[in-house]
C-alpha cells in the first residue's frame, strides 16, 4: 500500500555536525501519503536530531530535503509548518497556562479586524477548536480548559490535534507514547491510524516495538548516526528490529 | 455520602477559578474595608483617595512594565534606575529651553531606548539570565543619570511638562467642589492599564507573551520568534518606566539623583502581591494593578495611623510571603502533577 502512494517527503544525504560530533551522517529518509514510518535506534543514534532537521529547527550541515518532489531549504520551524510538515515533540511543546484551543493555533491565531488594529479572535478560536477535536474524536471537557489540568494522554491528543490542525500532510512523532499511562497508549495509536486514514503521512520515531508494529508500515533504524537497515513491516519481526536497534543485522 | 462530598469538591474546584481571578482584588476590598473603619473621617476622604493614586501613579507605570517582564519568566531590575535616567535626560532638555512637546516626548523615547538596550543584551549577548544584563544596566543607567546631571537636581518644568503628574481636571461642572477634582494621573493609569490589558490579552504578541512565560521551548517551535518578543517586552517595559519619569517630573517639579531608588523592587513586589508568578506566564494587569493599590493603600493607612515606616516595611515583605504562599497552595490544589 505504501510505495505506491505519492512521495511526499524525502530527505537526501542528511549530515549534521554538532562542533567536532558527528550527529548524523549521510542519512535518508522518505515516507508516502497515509503511510506510517517508524524510526528506531538506541539512545544517541540520532533519531531526535533528524526529526529537528525535518522540522527545521537544525540546520543540516549537508544534504538536502524534498517535499513533494521539490527541494526546499527550512529557515525555521515556521518554513516547515508553511509546507504543511509538523512536528509533535517529546516534550509535547505546549504551554500548560494556556488553553486548549490557545495552544492548538498558538503562533497562527485567527484574529480579526477592528479598524487598523487586529485582535484575537477567541469565538472563532473555540469554534475551530472544538470541530477539529470532535473530528479527532479527541474528549475534553471544553476547549478553555488549561493544557496543564489535563492528564497525559490528553495532552498527547492535544498535541497531535496542534500539529494536525492546519492540513498537515506530514506529521512527526517523538516518543509519542513515552509519558502516557497504558490504556492512553491506545488511543494515540488510534488516533495515528486514523491521520493515516485521512492520508497524512506519519513519522512516529519510538523506543515501544508494540507501537511500531500496531501502526507502522515501514521502520528503519538508525546507529550511531547512520542507516543502518530498512524493512516493510510485515517483512521483519520484533526481534530482527530489536537486533538493529543495538547494531546487529 | 460520597456523593455529598463529590459535590463539595466540585464546588470547590469550580470556585478555584474565580478566586484566582477576584482573590486579589477581595484582598484589596478587605482592605480599603479595615482602612475605612480604622480611619473613618479621613481614609475614604475625597483629598486622601485622589492623594494615593497621586502617589501609587508612577509606580503603577514600573510595576505594569516588570509585570511584562515576569509573564516572560524574566526579571527587570532597572526600573528605577530607567526611569532616573529619563527624568535627567528630561530635566536637561527642560532647562536647555527646549519647547514643551519636546520635553514631553524625550522621556518616554529614552526610556524605550533603555528597555530597547535591556532586551538586545538579553538575546543577541545570550546573557544567561535577565537578572544578570538588567543588574548591570541598573548601575549603568543610573550612573549615566549622575554623570550627565553631575549628580545634583535640576528643578522647575512649566506647566505643560507637569500636566500628567500634577494636572487637575476640574468637576466643578459636576456640581462638586473645587477641591474635589480628578488628578490626571489617575486618568493615565486607567488609560494606560486598559491599553495594556487589551494587548496583554487580544493580541498575537500578548498571547505569544504568556506563551513564553508558559514554555518557550512550545513558543519557539510554534515559529514564534522569542527573541523578538522578548526585545519587544524589555523596551515597553522601559517606555511605561520613561511615562513614570514623566510623571514624576510632574509630581516633583524636580530631577533628582535618588528618584527611583529601589523602586525596582517595589515594582516586583507588586506584581507578586499581585499574583504574578515569578515562573512565568501567570498572572494579570488587574492583578497587579491590586498589587500596586495594596502597597499604596497600606503605606497610606498606616501613615494616616502614624505608624513607623519601619512597620510598613515589616507588613509589605509579610504580605509579598504571604501572597506566595497562598498562590502556592493553589497551584497544589488547582493543576495535576
Amino acid at each position: 500500500m505504501t510505495s505506491t502512494n505519492k512521495l511526499l517527503l524525502e530527505a537526501k544525504g542528511i549530515t549534521k555536525y554538532f562542533g567536532t560530533i558527528t550527529a548524523l551522517e549521510n542519512v535518508n529518509l522518505k515516507v508516502h501519503e497515509g503511510e506510517c514510518l517508524g524510526v528506531v535506534g538506541d539512545n544517541g543514534a540520532g533519531k531526535s536530531t533528524l526529526m529537528k532537521v525535518l522540522s527545521g529547527l537544525y540546520k543540516p550541515s549537508a544534504g538536502a530535503l524534498f517535499f513533494e518532489g521539490k527541494e526546499h531549504v527550512l529557515d525555521s520551524p515556521k518554513d516547515s509548518q508553511n509546507l504543511g510538515l509538523e512536528m509533535v515533540y517529546q516534550d509535547l511543546a505546549l504551554a500548560g497556562n494556556l488553553p486548549i484551543g490557545e495552544n492548538i493555533f498558538l503562533g497562527r491565531e485567527p484574529t480579526k479586524n477592528i479598524g487598523f488594529l487586529k485582535f484575537l479572535d477567541f469565538k472563532k478560536i473555540q469554534e475551530m477548536t472544538s470541530a477539529h477535536l470532535e473530528k479527532l474524536k479527541i474528549n475534553v471537557k471544553s476547549a478553555d480548559q488549561k493544557v496543564e489540568e489535563l492528564s497525559g494522554g490528553q495532552r498527547q491528543a492535544v498535541a497531535i490535534a496542534r500539529s494536525t490542525a492546519f492540513n498537515a500532510k506530514v506529521v512527526i512523532m517523538d516518543e509519542p507514547t513515552a509519558a502516557l499511562a497504558i490504556k492512553e497508549v491506545g488511543k494515540v495509536l488510534d488516533l495515528i491510524n486514523k491521520l493515516k486514514s485521512t492520508g497524512v503521512g506519519v513519522i512516529v520515531i519510538s523506543h515501544r516495538m508494540d507501537d511500531i508494529f500496531t501502526v507502522c508500515d515501514r521502520v528503519m533504524a538508525l546507529f550511531q548516526g547512520t542507516n543502518f537497515a530498512e524493512s516493510q513491516l510485515d517483512k521483519t519481526s520484533r526481534d530482527e528490529v530489536i537486533g538493529w536497534i543495538m547494531g546487529k543485522k | 455520602m460520597e456523593d455529598k462530598e463529590k459535590k463539595q469538591d466540585s464546588l470547590y474546584v469550580k470556585l478555584i477559578p474565580y478566586f484566582e481571578k477576584y482573590g486579589i482584588l477581595l484582598l484589596l476590598v478587605i482592605m480599603i474595608l479595615v482602612m475605612h473603619i480604622l480611619q473613618p473621617d479621613v481614609f475614604l476622604s475625597w483629598r486622601n483617595v485622589t492623594n494615593v493614586f497621586k502617589q501609587i501613579s508612577w509606580q503603577s507605570m514600573l510595576a505594569l512594565g516588570v509585570f511584562m517582564v515576569i509573564v516572560t519568566a524574566g526579571i527587570d531590575l532597572s526600573v528605577g534606575s530607567i526611569m532616573m535616567l529619563s527624568l535627567m535626560i528630561l530635566a536637561i532638555v527642560a532647562k536647555a529651553g527646549a519647547p514643551w512637546f519636546i520635553v514631553v516626548l524625550v522621556p518616554l523615547f529614552a526610556g524605550f531606548l533603555c528597555g530597547l538596550i535591556n532586551g538586545l543584551g538579553i538575546t543577541l549577548l545570550r546573557m544567561p539570565h535577565p537578572f544578570i544584563m538588567t543588574l548591570g544596566t541598573l548601575y549603568i543607567f543610573r550612573g549615566t543619570g549622575n554623570l550627565i546631571s553631575g549628580g545634583t537636581p535640576i528643578s522647575g518644568f512649566t506647566d505643560e511638562v507637569r500636566y500628567l503628574g500634577h494636572g487637575r481636571i476640574d468637576l466643578t461642572w459636576l456640581g462638586l467642589e473645587k477641591s474635589q477634582y480628578l488628578p490626571v494621573s489617575l486618568v493615565l493609569i486607567a488609560v494606560v492599564y486598559f491599553v495594556f490589558w487589551v494587548f496583554l490579552n487580544h493580541s498575537r504578541t500578548g498571547k505569544w507573551i504568556y506563551a513564553i512565560g508558559g514554555n518557550p521551548s512550545a513558543a519557539r517551535a510554534s515559529g514564534i520568534n522569542v527573541n523578538k518578543i522578548l526585545i519587544i517586552v524589555y523596551s515597553l517595559c522601559g517606555f511605561l518606566s520613561g511615562i513614570g519619569a514623566l510623571i514624576l517630573a510632574g509630581r516633583t517639579d524636580s530631577g533628582y539623583p535618588n528618584a527611583g531608588l529601589q523602586s525596582e523592587l517595589d515594582a516586583i513586589a507588586a506584581c507578586i502581591i499581585g499574583g504574578a508568578s515569578f515562573f512565568g506566564g501567570r498572572g494579570t494587569v488587574l492583578g497587579v494593578f491590586a498589587g500596586v493599590m495594596i502597597m499604596g493603600i497600606l503605606r497610606n493607612g498606616l501613615n494616616l495611623m502614624d505608624v513607623s515606616s519601619f512597620w510598613q516595611q515589616v507588613l509589605i515583605g509579610s504580605i509579598i510571603v504571604l501572597a506566595v504562599y497562598v498562590d502556592v497552595l493553589r497551584r497544589d490544589f488547582g493543576t495535576r502533577k
